[in-house]
């Protein structure tokens, strides 16, 4: 019985490239954080240049997670009913809850991360406005005493232990709302979850590895190596676990060879073809890890190693960026029929278009930027100690 | 200020955030008709939403494809250009054991004015058998869409039908991607989802829904499941009725008998 090319006539692409764009930036947050983790928490030593910059990074990001998904709502003024009248019954129904007290506690550990330099500007910045603005902020309390400094770091070190399951559950999360749906056999998997957290954390750290040496690059400073090489090493243990777990999972579902797999295997072949095997699995993947492999393997010298971790991320986050793709769109264009698939058609303009989209990554750019620009000279002073 | 002063200080402004916080949902939710004595719903002709629960048996042997239900049910419920609350499939099976299955096309995806709630005749030379199986929200006892409605915007009613109400809806479109049949379409009207209601405006006044009473043949028998004697129960006990996609665990509440082993 052989069946030809049908999907039922109310199935279309409703999830397009904003959702596409949602879970690869909340991704870099939730990835960023983990990373500064290493050093504030997990005693990373060498990842100090990049310790409170990361924690930036996550912050630049995340202020825009929301902003693909209200770009997608059909109804994006009643956004807040997730939170006021919740159905607790459905996982999406936590986005509210997870994102805000995660965001909460993003701007919290900065608060504390940066403190000293705030209560420094609310005494001595020439600006009125910004002595007034920074003694705000700073809650009127202008005490450095060394213990009032011990403090800020306990508090950090605190905020950052609980931080950590946050970002996990914040991005397991958006993996859950995939993974749980039974209907699409492309998305219902338990493994679903812990992937997108994996590749969380690869985009995370290649995301900071990339915006760290472009801000040495403009500051015409020399990146910290060790640092970089530190990122290398843990952006290559993190992409392995992450492609094999990819992998485990095709696998897992071409051995048990249920009734869906000729169609999976169908979808990944020739409806995705080039975006997954291509892009995610060989440009995205074998690559860098080729690359990352010899440059931890022959440690050549500096601008070599530099520059070949430097492609390494940019691959990292294009395999994250299409496994998103691949995950989100792909699921949408089999059909639950069971038979037949659709098409996906790029949309350049509109609210969910690819020109929306990359305004949106130049509003993260923006802010990161702004943000790093504010925190200049007490980054400097991390990267150089 | 003194450490202990601001910490009273704050402690007093969590506190009247919290109140306030508390008053909004309070309203909200209030507003947006979540009271419990809605549980209770008794409309003006009597109707106790407690004493029914519907269903539908669907008799594809009895189908004759003239796709008048889908026409009574556009009339009847204003379907919009992307979706249909019903629909009917036909399925051909060739000589060569091949299956294939046709729709009428949605209007914004229809080309020809043939194809729109109707479909033209097959011109498929080789035809072994060929049926029509029509479709439409399967109002599963466990229904996916109300479980992951972030908002409660699709819920169960008392009487088994499951119910979209707009005004509540975020429009996220999660419910579409949870309905493993395709019964849920994007409303380019109220922009969120749409489907069948099981004319539940129809239904609450003693009537069938629209498609049931234009289906010329009795091929969709609908009825109360807590009524022995509905002709629902009776075609469910007659034997050879099942859901479609068991294996999920949707429970769905529309039956379909003698159903081919090529329906999708």
């Amino acid at each position: 019985m052989e069946y030809l090319n049908y999907v039922f006539p109310n199935e279309h692409v409703e999830w397009g490239l904003m959702i596409v764009a949602y879970p690869y930036i909340t991704g870099l947050v939730a990835g960023a954080f983990i990373l500064s983790s290493l050093y504030h928490l997990f005693g990373a030593k060498e990842l100090k240049p990049v310790g409170r910059l990361s924690v930036l990074c996550a912050l630049g990001f995340g202020a825009f997670a929301t902003l693909p998904l209200l770009l997608h709502l059909g109804h994006p003024t009643r956004s807040f009913f997730i939170m006021i009248r919740p159905n607790l019954n459905s996982a999406m129904s936590g986005f509210g809850f997870i994102y805000g007290s995660y965001m909460v506690l993003l701007v919290l550990e900065i608060w504390f991360l940066f403190r000293a330099e705030i209560v420094n500007w609310a005494k001595s910045s020439p600006f009125g406005f910004i002595r007034f603005f920074c003694r705000v902020l700073a809650l009127n309390v202008l005490e450095l005493t060394p213990g009032a400094l011990r403090l800020d770091h306990k508090m950090a070190k605190i905020l950052t232990a609980v931080g950590i399951p946050m970002a996990c559950v914040l991005h397991g999360y958006v993996g859950f709302i995939f993974g749980s749906l039974k209907a699409n056999p492309w998305w219902s998997s338990p493994l679903i979850p812990i992937i997108f957290l994996l590749s969380a954390i690869v985009s995370g750290i290649a995301g900071v590895a990339l915006i760290y040496w472009i801000w040495c690059f403009l500051r015409r400073v020399t990146p910290d190596q060790r640092c970089l090489m530190s990122m290398a090493k843990y952006l290559f243990g993190f992409l392995i676990i992450d492609v094999t777990l990819e992998l485990l999972e095709i696998i897992h579902k071409a051995y048990e060879g249920k009734e869906e797999w000729e169609m999976v295997w169908h979808l990944m072949t020739e409806t995705l073809g080039d975006s997954m095997i291509w892009i995610q699995f060989v440009i995205g993947s074998a690559v860098p890890l080729v690359l990352l492999g010899l440059l931890l393997l022959f440690r050549p010298g500096a601008r070599l190693s530099t520059f070949m971790l430097l492609i390494s991320a940019i691959l990292a986050n294009v395999q994250v960026l299409s496994m998103r793709f691949n995950v989100v769109i792909g699921g949408q264009l089999l059909s639950k029929s069971g038979v037949g698939f659709h098409d996906f058609n790029f949309h350049i303009w509109g609210r969910e278009g690819l020109i929306a989209c990359l305004v949106i990554g130049l509003m993260c750019a923006l802010l990161v930027s702004t943000l790093i620009k504010i925190f200049n000279s007490t980054l400097a002073n991390d990267a150089i100690s | 200020m003194k450490r202990r002063e601001f910490l009273e200080k704050c402690a007093k402004a969590a506190t009247g955030a919290g109140l306030m916080f508390s008053g909004v949902a309070v309203n909200v939710s209030a507003s947006a008709g979540l009271s419990k004595s809605s549980k209770k719903l008794i409309n003006q002709d009597g109707y106790d939403w407690n004493k029914h629960y519907y269903g539908m048996v669907v008799n594809p042997d009895k189908c004759i494809g003239c796709y008048s239900c889908m026409r009574a049910c556009s009339d009847e419920n204003d379907v919009q250009d992307r979706g249909f609350r019903t629909w009917v499939e036909r399925y051909t099976i060739t000589k060569d054991d091949k299956v294939i299955i046709e729709s009428p096309k949605t209007r914004d995806q229809s080309t020809d004015k043939d194809d729109y709630f109707q479909l033209p005749p097959s011109k498929e030379p080789n035809i072994e058998r060929q049926f029509f199986v029509p479709k439409l929200c399967n109002h599963c006892t466990d229904a996916p869409c109300t479980q992951v409605c972030p908002v409660g915007a699709t819920y169960k009613t008392n009487d088994g039908v499951v119910l979209i109400d707009h005004p509540s809806c975020v429009g996220c479109g999660y419910c579409i991607q949870s309905c493993p049949y395709g019964a849920r379409f994007w409303d380019t009207n109220y922009l969120c989802a749409n489907k069948c209601s099981f004319c539940y405006h129809r239904v609450t006044k003693g009537l069938n829904p629209a498609c049931v009473d234009a289906c010329p043949t009795g091929a969709r028998v609908f009825g109360d499941l807590k009524d022995p004697e509905s002709a629902v129960v009776k075609a469910i006990r007659e034997g050879g009725a099942k859901g479609l996609k068991r294996s999920l665990g949707t429970k769905p509440k529309v039956f379909y008998k003698n159903l081919s082993q090529e329906v999708v």
